[in-house]
């Protein structure tokens, strides 16, 4: 498996009114082509300070991050970041949001029929005339996705994109990320702070010390998909996260 | 039936007002206040005499010029000066000390610039409506949301696609309410405008009813007609608000 993203020697301090505060302390890790890598860590360890550095938001203090072996300097339409809030343009239609971000070459009815294609893999089809608010939060997450697949995106930042929705709708949206990864070979790096959640897709899982934050220890999730979060293996796995997080087996309610 | 109940209370307020009206002027047997009746068989007079019409449309035709101006003046200016630092810090400071004065403040100024025609009263239309809605365009810019900037950035659209599909919709709300707030102030500024030399208009009607022979029923016939057309021009800025593609500002 070729080499997708490369990160070496990470560092982000920011300066605040009582000093420099630092967020990423020497962070590096690689990530394989096709590869579904999940970050877990504290709230507030500097998870997405990480991941908008490794996007091209923003610069590190020191470190790089190649894509491809190239160094990567700001963003672009080859890795897509999909965010918690989300960020659907709510004064264009679902079809005019799916078509956002095709720049290329395409003629009107081209970007059309892809937008339509989307729409219709997330299961948005038949709202493609109506505008964001008139949608619930599952289907804007869906919209979402759809956006950034329609560019097809070689990498997709995924951060902590379904924490806003309800236990069942964002169980049901996992579910459905994974049937699109099935369909569409991306490669996504994911941050989250639900342990079940980075189990039931990544294939590695990342877990990031409090701040500043490094990469404390690493979990190869090798169960195939459909992966039954109720196994054994699932559990231990879970365990074994938690206690890296510093949750013991004791503070465990269930 | 619900929306009868929240109209009855507002609409009773004002038949009170009116019946208080018509007892006082009859108490107090006042030659010169007009009752309520006084001013409708007014009202009917310039209505039948056709010069009602001539000063709305005097009044209205001048509104629409001077805000038109402003409008075109203000959007380009609050966006360019929302959108670059540099423009903001070099022109807020005067925007911000011209804003306070007074439009009223300003007529010596235009009669001495545009003389006593139409070209006064449409400047200080302009000069009245101009500042709020800048203001509201510069602040519009200033609270788009950065997940719409940096998702416009991750996709790597063009200047051009940046503004027409980001950043004038993500503002375009605000630019509406700027609309309505000048719109208000410009309609409270041509009566004032033209109470002063101007020979039409529907502040040239209140004062000429005065100067004329203290006909003070069409003066309050005049104040009305104002008020009734200033709350026609806010629905119809209202109506701006319900569009499909700014709906969701308002929506909550």
């Amino acid at each position: 498996m070729p080499i997708k993203i490369d990160v070496a020697g990470l560092r982000k301090n920011f300066a605040t009114d009582q000093g420099t505060l630092a967020v990423v302390d020497d962070v590096s890790l690689q990530v394989g082509d096709g590869e579904f890598i999940a970050i877990v860590g504290p709230s507030g360890c500097g998870k997405s300070t990480l991941m908008r550095m490794i996007a091209g938001f923003i610069p590190p203090d020191s470190g790089r991050v190649l894509i491809d072996g190239a160094v990567r300097t700001q963003p672009g339409p080859q890795g897509i970041l999909i965010s918690q809030h989300g960020s659907v343009f709510p004064w264009l239609t679902v079809q005019e949001n799916l078509m956002f971000g095709l720049n290329g070459g395409q003629s009107t009815s081209e970007k059309i029929a892809i937008a339509d294609h989307y729409a219709d893999i997330v299961g948005l089809k038949g709202f493609e005339g109506s505008y964001p608010h008139e949608l619930s939060g599952g289907m804007l997450k869906r919209v979402e996705i759809a956006r950034a697949l329609a560019v097809k995106p070689a990498i997709l930042y995924m951060d902590e994109p379904f924490s806003a929705l309800d236990a069942l709708m964002s169980l049901r949206m996992r579910n459905e990320l994974l049937k699109i990864l099935g369909r569409e070979r991306h490669t996504v790096l994911l941050i989250t702070h639900d342990v079940e959640e980075a189990i039931h897709l990544a294939d590695r899982v990342m877990v990031l010390s409090p701040r500043p934050t490094r990469i404390q220890a690493t979990f190869e999730v090798k169960m195939p998909h459909p992966r039954k979060l109720t196994s054994p293996e699932v559990q231990q796995l879970r365990m074994a996260i938690l206690k890296e997080l510093g949750v013991g087996s004791d503070d465990e309610q269930n | 039936m619900s929306r009868l109940r929240q109209f009855l209370p507002g609409i009773a307020v004002i038949v009170l007002l009116i019946a208080a009206w018509w007892l006082v002027v009859n108490a107090t047997r006042s030659v010169i206040f007009p009752t309520p009746w006084q001013v409708v068989t007014g009202t009917v007079e310039l209505i039948r005499d056709g010069t009602l019409w001539l000063h709305i449309g005097a009044s209205l035709g001048r509104v629409a010029a001077g805000f038109a101006l402003a409008v075109a003046v203000a959007v380009p200016l609050g966006l360019w000066m929302g959108w670059m630092r540099g423009a903001y810090d070099t022109l807020n400071p005067l925007f911000q000390i011209l804003r306070p004065i007074s439009p009223i403040a300003w007529i010596p100024i235009a009669i001495l610039w545009f003389g006593v025609g139409n070209a006064s009263p449409i400047y200080l239309i302009f000069i009245s409506s101009v500042f709020p809605m800048i203001v509201q365009t510069v602040a519009g810019v200033h609270t788009i949301e950065k997940r719409y900037l940096r998702a416009a950035e991750n996709f790597g659209v063009s200047r051009y696609k940046l503004f027409t599909q980001v950043v004038i919709p993500a503002v375009l709300p605000q630019i509406i309410v700027g609309m309505r707030i000048g719109l208000g102030v410009a309609w409270l500024v041509v009566v004032a405008a033209e109470m002063i030399a101007l020979r039409s208009g529907l502040g040239y009607l209140i004062i000429d009813s005065r100067n004329a022979g203290n006909r003070y029923d069409l003066v309050i016939a005049g104040m009305i007609i104002i008020g009734l057309i200033g709350l026609l021009l806010d629905g119809l800025m209202r109506g701006l608000e319900g569009l499909k593609m700014v709906r969701w500002r308002y929506a909550h």
